[in-house]
């Protein structure tokens, strides 16, 4: 029995298997593996050296043909170490007499080489040490790649253990089967949180080593609740958790029931509760949890689930599907919010420095402009279908805001002369998450028909605070009264200027920041639908006089210290069992 | 220099590294390449200043441990059908300097 502490990200319980996805740029742990798996190991070993094989030979032919024959050579002592048996038959020994993984024999072995190649005092020789660690690193990129593929079609449930989730390996996971998330890295908002936030599954990050800790196979249980992941608990601890589990779904089939009331506060006046998605095919399920439309679809994640840039046809395929499931419903369209953490650096020729500062979102839509008509193509196609809106990402300046539209401006008239129905009076709105936007909300307003606040970027920009960044992610709180007071100007300056405006950050979905955000005006909140049982329950329970009232404190706090521990004691008054 | 002796299968040869830079990772290479053209199983030993070091023929790694600088002597030993004619190759492949010129 193992117990790691890590930030418990996306609450719930799941009692699983593991499935644990090694990296290949670290020293890789050694797993046992039981020994009815031995055979299995051998032939993923087996098939990663073919594989690696073709790589290098396809590698050869091209860098033959484009250079000489010299550096196809280098290569060609790639293949004869991989093509050596006693390389080959001593990874499969390593794996049957220690019954581990073929990950580790692989690296075990290879690594063996490395250091007799070292202890040699020939210069010449103690250069191919490289060779052969790129060799290790080549077959333990065709390895990890197997299991990761083995997520994409799981026979049985299982918990994902992995250093960190790329959003390429999140999107390719099989969603029926995936019980939960537990990694070495990562904070309240990294990728891996939000996903499992929105696929409804439990998840724990920050755990540090959990990777060495848990094997395949291993039986784990993940309590995103408390931040805590049991590898091969006691029976005990099962027990314990089996009857946690139990009184959790009480505690959902409770929330549901308030499925079909209404969000709207003792005193009568109504809120409206959308939800954010990634995929259409989670309309559904936002739906049934009470959703009364899209308030944020990311649609980067076409993108991101596929790894090249959708076709016209494909976006329109997604807006068109998505209409259908929301029945009239409203669907608010963000653009491609790509770049940063969203496309990873390394695939760059010149990776940013400040991705973050860099060319993302709407900045980068802006230099890539046929991308983006593609994009508003298909949206205003789909425009006829139901309630559409666009939202524009990341806007910083009002001259970026000009520029979109008026890039749109100019598909409009393509489809017009194409002769191609659209919705003309589509309202465009704009998200307020740079601390520049909300502080010339004002300016804005009169260009846009919406606003909606992302308070994960806004509270990132304006805190200076990277909230993937360990060391600083403690730093990272929307209840810091800098970020409250830009919050409580833009929801003004909207209603001043009669345009909504909409909460679609984490802040939302939070019922801790639900009293704080109706006070302070908010009408639209739109979050991860596993959210909004416990935000209706608030809303329910209490009065828009109570929620000012709250509001009008929580502006005369200095820190965020008081901020909190203030919401927590209100709202523990109105709904104990929430926070 | 060389001195032959067959029993039965078994092939044995000696020979001396010759070429400057040893038996470094493209002459492993190609004496590899040549060693798994036969069906013979085949050993070398190297015979170095202080003591003496097998490999496997077939085996590029092994052959690179070996570290057989210029000047040291190998003793090649192949077992099966073919193990003479694979002595006989692998012994001039090692005197013809691997291709390298000095």
């Amino acid at each position: 029995m193992e117990t790691r502490k890590g930030i418990g990200v996306s609450p719930g319980i799941a009692i699983s298997t593991a499935i644990v996805l090694d990296a290949e740029d670290l020293v890789v742990p050694r797993r046992v593996v039981p020994a009815d798996q031995v055979e299995a190991e051998i032939a993923r070993f087996d098939e990663a050296v073919r594989r690696s094989l073709d790589e290098l030979a396809a590698l050869r032919a091209t860098l033959t043909e484009k250079y000489s024959r010299d550096v196809g050579a280098i290569l060609g002592f790639h293949i004869s170490i991989l093509k050596d048996t006693s390389v080959s038959d001593s990874v499969r020994a390593v794996i049957r007499s220690e019954m581990v993984t073929a990950e580790y024999a692989v690296s075990v072995v290879l690594r063996k080489y490395a250091s007799e190649f070292q202890s040699v005092t020939d210069r010449y020789l103690a250069e191919r040490v490289k060779d052969i660690y790129d060799v290790e690193r080549r077959l333990l990129h065709n390895l990890i790649g197997q299991r990761q593929q083995a997520l994409s079609h799981l026979t049985s449930d299982a918990v994902v253990v992995a250093r960190d989730m790329l959003p390429s390996q999140t999107v390719a996971l099989d969603r029926a089967h995936v019980r939960g998330f537990a990694t070495d890295v990562g904070g309240r908002t990294s990728h891996t949180a939000i996903v499992a936030r929105a696929l409804g599954i439990p998840a724990v990050v920050g755990l540090g080593d959990i990777t060495a800790v848990a094997s395949t196979g291993d039986t784990v249980i993940l309590d995103g609740n408390r931040g805590v992941v049991i590898v091969s608990p006691t029976p005990e601890q099962l027990a314990e958790y089996r009857e946690i589990e139990r009184r959790q779904r009480e505690l959902e089939r409770e929330l549901k029931d308030l499925v079909a009331l209404p969000a709207e506060t003792l005193d009568g006046h109504q809120v409206s509760i959308q939800a954010n998605i990634e995929f259409p095919d989670e309309i559904d399920a936002a739906i049934a949890r009470g959703a009364s439309g899209i308030g944020l679809y990311r649609t980067e994640f076409l993108y991101l689930a596929s790894e090249r840039e959708p076709t016209e046809e494909e976006h329109y395929q997604a807006y068109s599907e998505s209409l259908r499931r929301l029945g009239g419903r409203p669907l608010v369209i963000r653009t491609f919010d790509l770049g940063a953490d969203k496309v990873t650096q390394s695939k760059l020729a010149v990776p940013e420095r400040n991705p973050f500062l860099g060319d993302r979102s709407i900045r980068m839509c802006l230099r890539n402009i046929p991308m983006f008509k593609r994009q508003l193509r298909a949206i205003l196609r789909a425009s006829v279908l139901g309630d559409v809106r666009i939202m524009f990402p990341m806007i910083s300046t009002i001259m970026e805001l000009r520029q979109a539209k008026l890039v749109l401006r100019d598909v409009e008239e393509e489809l017009e002369e194409e002769k191609i129905p659209f919705r003309r009076d589509i309202p465009v709105g704009m998200m307020v998450e740079v601390p520049s936007a909300a502080l010339m909300a004002s300016q804005f307003a009169r260009e846009v028909s919406f606003f909606s606040i992302g308070t994960n970027d806004l509270v990132q920009y304006t805190l200076a605070v990277d909230r993937t960044n360990e060391r600083v992610a403690g730093l990272f709180c929307p209840a810091h009264p800098a970020v409250l007071m830009l919050i409580r100007d833009v929801i003004r300056v909207g209603h001043r200027n009669n345009i909504p405006v909409s909460v679609c950050g984490e802040m939302a979905g939070e019922p801790l920041y639900t009293l704080l955000l109706l006070g302070l005006g908010l009408r639209i909140f739109s979050m991860n639908s596993t959210d909004i049982g416990e935000v209706k329950k608030i809303i329910r329970s209490t009065t828009l006089s109570h929620a000012r009232q709250v509001a009008r404190k929580v502006m005369s706090f200095d820190s965020e210290r008081q901020v909190l521990h203030y919401l927590r004691e209100e709202t523990r008054k109105i709904a104990p069992e929430v926070v | 220099m060389t001195t032959v002796q067959t029993t039965m299968q078994t092939a044995t040869r000696e020979t001396v590294i010759m070429n400057k830079l040893g038996l470094h990772a493209r002459p492993a290479m190609q004496f590899v390449d040549v060693a798994n053209q036969f069906k013979s199983s085949v050993r070398v030993t190297a015979f170095k200043k202080k003591q003496q070091q097998e490999a496997d023929g077939k085996s590029v790694m092994q052959m690179i441990i070996l570290a057989a600088e210029k000047g040291t002597r190998l003793r090649i030993t192949a077992e099966g059908d073919d193990a003479q004619e694979a002595v006989d190759r692998l012994a001039s492949l090692v005197e013809s300097k691997f291709g390298e010129e000095d």
